[in-house]
């Protein structure tokens, strides 16, 4: 199936002469979770901006749907529904009429059971009078997600949705997203809180000081840079690893307590039973062991840090 | 077309305006009631009249179009300020609008308004002097020509504009002593000779002349020249916008 979301050679450039993406290619599949993923400034935001046609790119095409972003925008626009990082809202607006200028400003005629279906679903329903600016910043959040969904979009960008939300209704959002997904609504976020991707994403992308430096699916990626690593607690603490140990990667704590061994979980032998019986080998007793994953979190840091 | 961007955009502003209906009307009105007491009656009883015109009666044109002229540019030059200073304009650059839909949107609803204002003067002066209508379907013609190039030159303003200062700098500093010494009060044939030159440098002139021909008759210059000239500058203001939207200058990045 072809992509839903086609990017290639894109690049940008702004007026200041700084460069916020350098050729990026990616193609976003029909119906997925993609998370983009990078740390502060790498360019998530211009990405997603180019995308909507909020920022004129420099380089490069994208297609949206088919559609040129550019020379067919009609088409692709209306495909595609935004939720900004910045909570920019009209204040004296209710809750109600910006929703609906939303649906009407993309083209498609009033349909108040569908915006009043969306507004519950947000809990906002009770606050559909109400000017926005007497909302507390989360509401505000929901306002925009309302405003993004109020037409209907096939491909829907989130840009840090669930920043200053409360963990409630962080879950809500999941949710939220999830039931889009079931929909078939193709979904594009970036977040700062790992485990959110962790938890939702179908695939991942890392971008690092404009450049798209990873992309793969996620459980792959959680195989393949992902490390194991068992802690052994030891009766007797160790000024130094044995001689007798020196071909295991192993590492002491610093107060001789624990030996930690790290492991690809890749590999077809894991050699943990190798290392046990040359421990007790060499006269080494443990009371206790437990073995631990590294998290999508660990991975990200580490490969940001290299590209650094 | 896309129908509904439009009226969802005209409303919008529609309602903005509603909001703030007592001012938008009421300032107009008292400061129109203000003119004929201070020019109709205190000062205009001692004057004869202009161009056979009585005083008071002369001034109501000028008076119009002093309103139509600062309410238009300030109105449209506000309406896509707010948007790009609230960061809202994210959602106008990322719908699915043509940027003739969005000045049709935003420009048609400073027209209407500055339109609503200028028929609400002619009402007051009803209470002040009497006057007479020689071509009404000309006055409407000039009255919602000039409401609509000066909402799209307001327009140009507000997406030029990068503080509230600069929006409020041109309809003080230009548009205003424009108006003024554009022969509003007075008629440019009363001006010393070097002067009567001078002024017809000053596009304001045209409008109130030629508006002036359509409620009595008289005027500075040609009517025909007064209308080619507000269509020459709508033209010219409608390429700006054209090119503003083709470039992205000021609204994208
Ligand atoms: N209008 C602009 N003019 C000049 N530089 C800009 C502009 N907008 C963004 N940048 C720069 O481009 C880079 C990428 O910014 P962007 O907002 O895309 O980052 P981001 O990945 O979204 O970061 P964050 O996680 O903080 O939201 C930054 O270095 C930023 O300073
Ligand atoms: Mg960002």
């Amino acid at each position: 199936m072809p992509a839903i979301i086609s990017i290639a050679g894109l690049g940008k450039t702004y007026k200041s002469g700084f460069t916020a993406l350098k050729n990026i290619n990616l193609d976003i599949q029909r119906g997925e979770i993609f998370a983009l993923l990078g740390p502060n400034g790498a360019g998530k935001t211009t990405l997603i901006g180019i995308v909507c046609g909020i920022v004129n790119p420099s380089a490069g095409t994208v297609l949206a749907d088919g559609h040129d972003i550019v020379k067919d925008y009609r088409a692709s626009r209306s495909k595609i529904g935004l939720v900004p990082q910045e909570l920019s809202t009209d204040a004296f607006e209710t809750v109600w009429a910006t929703v609906n200028f939303s649906r009407g400003l993309f083209g498609k005629p009033a349909d108040p059971a569908l915006v009043e279906k969306i507004l519950r679903d947000l809990s906002l329903w009770e606050k559909r009078d109400a000017k926005i600016m007497t909302l507390s910043g989360g509401m505000k959040r929901r306002v925009m997600i309302a405003k993004a969904l109020s037409h209907e979009p096939s491909i829907l960008f989130l840009d840090e949705p669930t920043a200053g939300v409360d963990v409630e209704l962080r879950r809500d959002m999941w949710n939220l997203v999830r039931g889009l997904r079931e929909n078939g609504v193709t979904i594009i976020l970036t977040t700062h809180y790992i485990e959110e991707a962790e938890e939702m994403a179908d695939r991942i992308g890392v971008i690092s000081k404009g450049e798209l430096i990873l992309v793969e699916e996620k459980h792959q990626l959680m195989r393949k840079l992902g490390k194991k690593q068992l802690t052994l607690q030891l009766q007797n603490p160790l000024t130094q690893i044995p001689a007798g140990l020196s071909d295991y990667a192993l590492e002491l704590s610093a107060d001789g307590n624990e030996l930690i061994y790290t492991f690809d979980t890749q590999a077809e032998q894991t050699g943990i039973a190798a290392l046990l019986r040359r421990l007790s080998e060499q006269g080494i007793d443990f009371k206790d062991l437990h073995s631990s994953e590294s998290s999508l979190e660990d991975i990200f840091v580490s490969l940001v840090r290299t590209n650094a | 077309m896309n129908l509904y961007a439009i009226r969802a955009i005209y409303r919008f502003e529609m309602a903005r305006t509603g909001r703030t209906l007592m001012q938008s009307i009421a300032s107009p009105v008292l400061s129109t009631s203000l003119y004929f007491i201070v020019f109709g009656a205190a000062i205009g009883s001692r004057m004869g009249d202009v161009d056979s015109v009585n005083y008071g009666a002369f001034i109501i044109p000028g008076l119009i179009m002093l309103t139509l002229l600062t309410e238009s540019t300030s109105n449209a030059s506000f309406g896509i300020y707010l948007p790009k200073w609230s960061g809202t304009i994210y959602e106008l650059l990322s719908a699915p609008v043509s940027w003739i839909e969005v000045v049709i949107g935003y420009v048609g609803a400073a027209a209407t308004k500055s339109v609503i204002l200028g028929l609400l003067i002619l009402i007051t002066a009803r209470f002040f002097v009497d006057y007479h209508i020689e071509h009404p379907f000309w006055m409407a013609g000039f009255l919602v020509l000039t409401a609509v190039t000066f909402s799209l030159f307001g327009f140009i303003i507000g997406v030029w504009a990068d503080g509230f200062e600069k929006l409020q700098v041109i309809p003080l500093m230009i548009v205003t002593p424009l108006t003024f010494l554009g022969g509003s009060f007075y008629s440019i044939s009363m001006l010393p000779p070097l002067w009567q030159k001078i002024a017809l440098f000053n596009p304001v002139v045209y409008l109130v002349s030629g508006f002036r021909w359509s409620f009595y008759g008289v005027s500075d210059v040609n009517a025909g020249l007064s209308f080619g000239m507000t269509l020459g500058f709508m033209l010219v203001c409608l390429g700006i916008v054209w090119w503003i939207f083709r470039t992205g200058y000021r609204l994208k990045n």
